[in-house]
């Protein structure tokens, strides 16, 4: 008797072919990411020379590269620029400050918790721009209405992410440093900040995008400098070429502090082996 | 209330009377007695359920709400079925975590040694292997010197072959360390291969209690294990026989 194999219907052919050529990826990744902006960037000039965007309206690259010119070479965009970033840098840290500090009170204590979280939710549902008015009315036309703005902000969404980061740290990792006999400080230093951190660096990436966004609100009411300063007086001025600078200079600056979170989260997550895509 | 109190007569490692815990209406210990010996491997068979963990997480000091006298060295570790390893620290951090000395770091590397992981002080917990993992694991606890040592399942998530070699590892690091060991598994081969007394834990009680007369090394084809391992599977409720029209 003879044994008759039938063939199944098909077979998948799952054995790998020759190792893929790795000269065909040697781009560097930076590249590749920044590959986008440029692209849009390309798309613009490609679309102004070819007149299907009206240079009245939407000026094109060259344009704006010479109102950008104009402004360095009389010493405006530095100062505004830096004038921007330096109320960006004081709001954000600050807010960094407050809301790990709160959120430490509300995720360690019961007692936190109840005083603090529903107090941060309510701020939370409140618009922060609709509070600009009343903080220029509270604290003047000077910096500090701007910086709290963006404070406010940023403290809101490092609290909400670094508190649940903190709320969500494995229970039995808590249990192992008890009988471990770690002290409190070890507890909180080693086991819940470090559980917390994912979370927390979420929080920064949310807090960052807001700063930028509470800036121009911040800037476009009584401001003497700043770019949202510059941005309201090219609309005055119907200056178009301004107006498309300073977007690109805000688009350049969530894409630094993108960057920023993406760095710090390599640094400080290193210890994640989480999907690194294909 | 309990009070795992750190003292107790010299020749004892631990002394369990009247212990009682229940959650709600559900009464898990019933006033369980038990001693173990300084240098004793005891390990603890029962069901899923049986009260086995509550029982060494009261030990562990990890259960303040159960009731009777439970007295045990203050020097105890724990290893649990999940490594719980700390993911944000090397395998050498992770063993050294919670460490007094200035000589912590060293200590901790001669423990991974110990336990064969030499080379791998600066690997990511989630880079490791499970058997690696339990290996840092057990590093972590015996780097303590603990007098009482108190094991969950910590075999439980392994796979057999790596179980083998953990069962060699264990008993000699314990043969060299001499701590009192608590082992709760509900592997009867596993608690007869390393144990030298064996307690059944049912319905909150201590049903059995028996010497393991099983000569040195041990295996599953040693004289006595057969007859020990039906007598245990009996009291567990349990009948092999599989296949049985």
């Amino acid at each position: 008797m003879t044994a008759v194999l039938t063939r199944p219907a098909r077979l998948d052919d799952l054995s790998t072919g020759p190792a893929p050529d790795r000269r065909r990826i040697a781009v560097p990744r930076w590249v590749r990411r920044l590959s986008g902006p440029v692209l849009l960037l390309l798309a613009w000039a490609v679309s102004s020379t070819t007149g299907w965007l009206d240079p009245q309206l939407f000026p094109p690259p060259a344009q704006v590269a010479g109102a950008a010119w104009d402004l360095v070479r009389t010493g405006q965009l530095q100062v505004n620029v830096g004038r921007s970033m330096l109320r960006v840098v004081e709001g954000t840290l600050l807010g960094i400050g407050i809301g790990v500090i709160i959120a430490l009170l509300a995720g360690l204590t019961r007692i936190g918790e109840d005083l603090i979280d529903s107090t941060m939710q309510v701020f939370k549902a409140v618009p922060n721009f609709a509070l600009t008015p009343l903080l220029i009315i509270w604290m003047g036309i000077g910096e500090s209405p701007k910086i709290v703005l963006i404070t406010m902000g940023v403290a809101i969404h490092i609290y909400i992410n670094t508190y649940s980061g903190i709320r969500g740290v494995d229970a039995q990792l808590v249990e192992v440093a008890q009988t471990l006999r770690a002290g409190r400080r070890q507890l909180i230093t080693q086991v819940i900040l470090p559980g917390a951190m994912p979370n927390f660096l979420v929080g920064l990436r949310l807090g960052l995008s807001s700063a930028w966004l509470s800036l121009i609100f911040a800037e476009s009411i009584n401001a003497t400098q700043g770019i949202g300063f510059l941005m309201s007086r090219a609309q005055t001025l119907l200056q178009f070429d301004v107006s498309v600078l300073i977007l690109i200079i805000y688009a350049v600056a969530g894409l630094l502090s993108y960057a920023l979170v993406r760095f710090l989260e390599r640094r400080l997550l290193g210890w994640r082996n989480g999907f690194q895509g294909v | 209330m309990t009070d795992v109190s750190p003292d107790s007569t010299p020749s004892q490692a631990v002394e369990i009377s009247g212990l009682s815990r229940s959650f709600g209406d559900h009464h898990v210990l019933r006033g369980v007695e038990l001693t173990i010996t300084r240098g004793e491997f005891i390990a603890m068979l029962g069901h899923s359920g049986s009260g086995k963990s509550t029982l060494l997480r009261v030990l562990a000091g990890l259960d303040s709400e159960a009731s009777g006298v439970v007295l045990a060295p203050s020097a105890r570790a724990v290893v649990f079925q999940n490594p719980r390893l700390l993911p944000w620290k090397r395998a050498l951090p992770n063993v050294a975590f919670a460490l007094t000395g200035d000589d912590a770091r060293d200590r901790a590397k001669a423990a991974l040694a110990e336990v064969g992981l030499a080379g791998k002080e600066n690997a990511w917990p989630l880079t490791l292997s499970g058997g690696e993992a339990q290996r840092v694991s057990l590093a972590r606890a015996l780097v303590r010197e603990p007098e009482l040592l108190l094991l969950d399942e910590p075999f439980g998530a392994l796979d057999a072959l790596t179980r083998i070699k953990m069962y060699r590892l264990l008993r000699e690091l314990w043969s060299r360390h001499r701590p009192a060991v608590l082992h709760v598994t509900h592997d009867v081969d596993e608690a007869i291969l390393l144990a030298d007394r064996i307690v059944v834990l049912s319905d909150g009680l201590l049903s059995l209690d028996v010497p393991v007369d099983v000569p040195l090394p041990r295996s599953r084809d040693s004289a006595g294990f057969a007859g020990l391992r039906n007598r245990l599977l009996a009291e567990l409720g349990v009948h092999e026989g599989i296949g049985a029209a």
